[in-house]
């Protein structure tokens, strides 16, 4: 089997991977070694599913003990097989890093003969890459589930970035499609690299030469769409994710039927990539907006609003709070109004301790008016023209392409008569039910 | 004390010629028309004016941005010079006329018409040059690696430090098209010079393999369930696909990928040397 075969089969199979970031660690050149790392990551091409491909995103080896069913690399799959020589694929990542194609490698592997087989040939790969090459650039390695401690650790010493994926977001369905994982054999890993990773941190400060240990963290993956699961559900674990092993990202990967198995979604349905969205839009909030996973969905309203992002639904919920005063509001508040990021409320800061924002000053700044008008007064003011009501907002709220979905005649009927429109109304009248 | 005049300004191009300039208009306390290099200079029926470059005048404007007003006015100006835009000198003068007037909070006078345009300006070269960072393309010929690009900005300046430390031992060109000049890496220098034409070299058989090896992933790697070409293009806009290898492939070279494809049954032998090497 030539490079270009075995290359195909392995990026294929390693394709449904969603990480593919290379941000987290600032590593400088140095002289008789080859590369860096910038915090930022960088994004080498963009493929024609608009996903960014940053590392060379392989598996070491598509055979696989296992036979999770909704994995296209379970071992009952009639597919090619193919495995890299930890030489070979070293070669093939220095090459193509030199040429500036990639920011570094991305390693994963079904699991061949066993795990702790499978992980030693990981770890010779990256050694030869960090030790015989000298390369300073980005590794993402995936921890396997089951792999002893110490080769763990070792694949930590040489990566960034360490993964073990979640999976599916319960015991019950791990149970039903995965009956070779468990929930624990996957945290287990997690805690091992949560606390190698907060160990290394003091280890660090207090010797100099300590070696790092994963310094760019570590990440996970759930599947969406391919068990019952809610939204609330997968928000609910994503901040205990957040919470509880200090993860870096939590990625999700809509699901895209890969066989006939009884218990999976049928093969004629196209992946939830909306619902992806929205919940890549509301670990946004967790993240960076200060919101709880309680504030975006609770028990009685369990999925996310297709029609509207996660914030202006929130917004919309909470109307009572608004409109506020763009030029004494605090960071918290300004952060919760739809139409103003994370960057726009960083200059609204600064600017406003030279001047008074005007709205001609905020289109400057970079605030979407056509969203934010609905929630703030500028020096007292509103927007000229506009007429803060529930449903104006929503109007403005809900995108160009989302307003296609809607039937127009009941669009119109938005409940104009009552003062405070409720999420049940919204929902009810986007679904038609009024 | 700043008075309109109908003055054009001519100088060398440089940003040392333009900062001369910026002496001059506080000098004679006036605000030129416009200030133009002079490759760039076309007839016209005001009134030119020639600005000779002087080192010592323009060390004294750069220091005295540096001081009075702030360190981040003076990163403005200096990237503000490599910006596209299309009156960056005058845009820049109004700047420092401001800076002068309002002391280092000028920077925060972000709804400024003057202040956001050279602060978008700069957003935008940055903005640029982060993407070339990521695609830029390299070939490998016999004496080191080339790259041709074709920025709107100056990016060269901005991603010279990336390159040069991320490619430490490596002998390396990246020559920018539109502004006809080049980054040259010479362990331990590096420089950027003008040059006026630049032909690449024929890409040899090594070059070629991996060129295709990285079109097979780049092709393999996209989830067919999921194509979305606007947002591929919405990320990666189609004017950098002329330089870069994934996006460029010959059609000879492309069915020569898929017929790669089909040899999984015949196997075609490879040269050997390309994987031991």
């Amino acid at each position: 089997m030539d490079l270009f075969d075995k290359l195909r089969i392995l990026s294929d199979a390693a394709k449904y991977d969603a990480a593919c970031t290379s941000s987290g660690v600032d590593r400088d050149g140095k002289g008789g070694q080859l590369g860096n790392a910038a915090a930022c990551g960088i994004c080498h091409s963009f493929s024609a599913d608009g996903r960014c491909v940053s590392l060379l995103k392989v598996l070491m080896s598509n055979a696989c003990i296992y036979n999770c069913a909704y994995c296209l690399n379970r071992v009952s799959n009639d597919v090619p097989r193919a495995t890299f020589a930890p030489r070979e694929l070293a070669d093939l990542t220095i090459h193509f890093y030199r040429r500036n194609y990639i920011e570094g490698l991305f390693l994963s592997s079904g699991v061949v003969k066993s795990p702790d087989y499978t992980c030693e040939k990981m770890i010779e790969t990256l050694r030869i890459l960090r030790e015989e090459y000298g390369f300073r650039g980005y590794i993402h390695a995936k921890a396997i589930p089951g792999a002893d401690d110490l080769l763990l650790n070792r694949l930590g010493r040489l990566s960034d970035r360490m993964s073990v994926n979640i999976e599916l977001p319960s015991q019950q369905s791990l149970d039903k499609l995965a009956p070779d994982k468990s929930k624990s054999a996957i945290l287990r890993p997690m805690g091992l690299l949560r606390d190698g990773i907060k160990e290394n941190c003091t280890d660090l400060i207090r010797y100099r030469h300590a070696e790092p240990f994963a310094p760019a963290g570590q990440s996970t993956q759930m599947i969406v769409g391919a068990t019952p699961e809610s939204d609330y559900q997968i928000l609910q674990l994503t901040a205990a994710l957040y919470q509880k092993f200090s993860l870096k990202r939590v990625f999700f990967s809509a699901y895209i039927p890969v066989s006939d198995n009884p218990l999976l979604p049928a093969r004629t349905i196209s992946p939830p990539l909306l619902r992806e969205h929205r919940l890549y839009q509301a670990d946004w909030l967790l993240r960076f907006y200060g919101f709880s996973a309680n504030e975006i969905l609770d028990e009685k309203h369990p999925i996310l609003n297709p029609l509207i992002d996660p914030k202006c639904n929130w917004a919309i919920n909470n109307m009572a709070l608004f409109p506020v005063e763009v030029n004494t509001a605090p960071r918290e508040l300004l952060l919760r109004v739809p139409g103003i990021g994370v960057n726009s409320t960083m200059r609204i800061l600064r600017a406003r301790r030279e001047t008074k924002l005007d709205f001609s000053g905020l289109r400057r700044i970079g605030v979407v008016l056509k969203r934010a008008q609905y929630f703030i007064t500028c020096q007292g003011k509103t927007a000229q023209g506009v007429r803060i009501t529930p449903d104006n907002a929503l109007n403005a709220l809900i995108s160009d392409s989302q307003k296609q979905r809607l039937p127009s005649q009941n669009y119109e009927q938005l409940s104009l008569f009552s003062d405070q429109i409720t999420r049940e109304d919204v929902v009810k009248c986007i679904s038609g039910q009024i | 004390m700043y008075q309109r005049s109908d003055i054009i300004y001519l100088y060398d191009g440089s940003f040392e010629g333009f900062l001369s300039c910026v002496f001059e208009s506080f000098l004679c306390k006036q605000r030129p028309y416009d200030i133009v290099s002079e490759d760039s200079s076309e007839p016209s029926l005001m009134a030119q004016q020639w600005i000779e470059t002087d080192m010592q005048r323009a060390q004294r404007v750069r220091n005295g941005i540096g001081k009075k007003i702030s360190e981040e006015a003076l990163y403005l100006v200096t990237n503000g010079f490599c910006t596209c835009h299309p009156q960056r000198e005058l845009l820049l003068l109004d700047f420092i006329h401001l800076g002068f007037e309002r002391g280092k909070k000028v920077c925060e006078l972000i709804t400024d018409p003057t202040v956001h345009a050279l602060q978008k300006a700069v957003l935008f070269l940055k903005r640029e040059s982060h993407l070339y960072l990521e695609f830029v393309r390299f070939s490998e010929y016999d004496k080191g690696l080339v790259s041709v690009i074709e920025p709107k900005n100056r990016v060269l300046p901005t991603i010279a430090p990336h390159f040069c430390d991320r490619l430490h031992n490596e002998l390396f060109i990246i020559y920018d098209k539109t502004h006809r000049s080049v980054l040259i890496h010479k362990p331990p220098k590096w420089a950027i010079v003008d040059l006026e034409d630049f032909i690449e070299p024929q890409a040899d058989e090594t070059e070629q393999f991996y060129r295709e090896l990285w079109g097979t992933y780049f092709d393999a790697i996209a989830i067919r369930e999921r194509i979305n070409p606007r947002c591929q293009m919405t990320h990666m806009p189609k004017r950098y696909w002329k330089h870069m290898t994934e996006m460029q492939r010959r059609p000879a070279a492309k069915t020569a990928a898929s017929a790669r494809t089909e040899s999984t049954v015949n196997p075609v032998p490879l040269p050997e040397r390309m994987l031991s090497e």
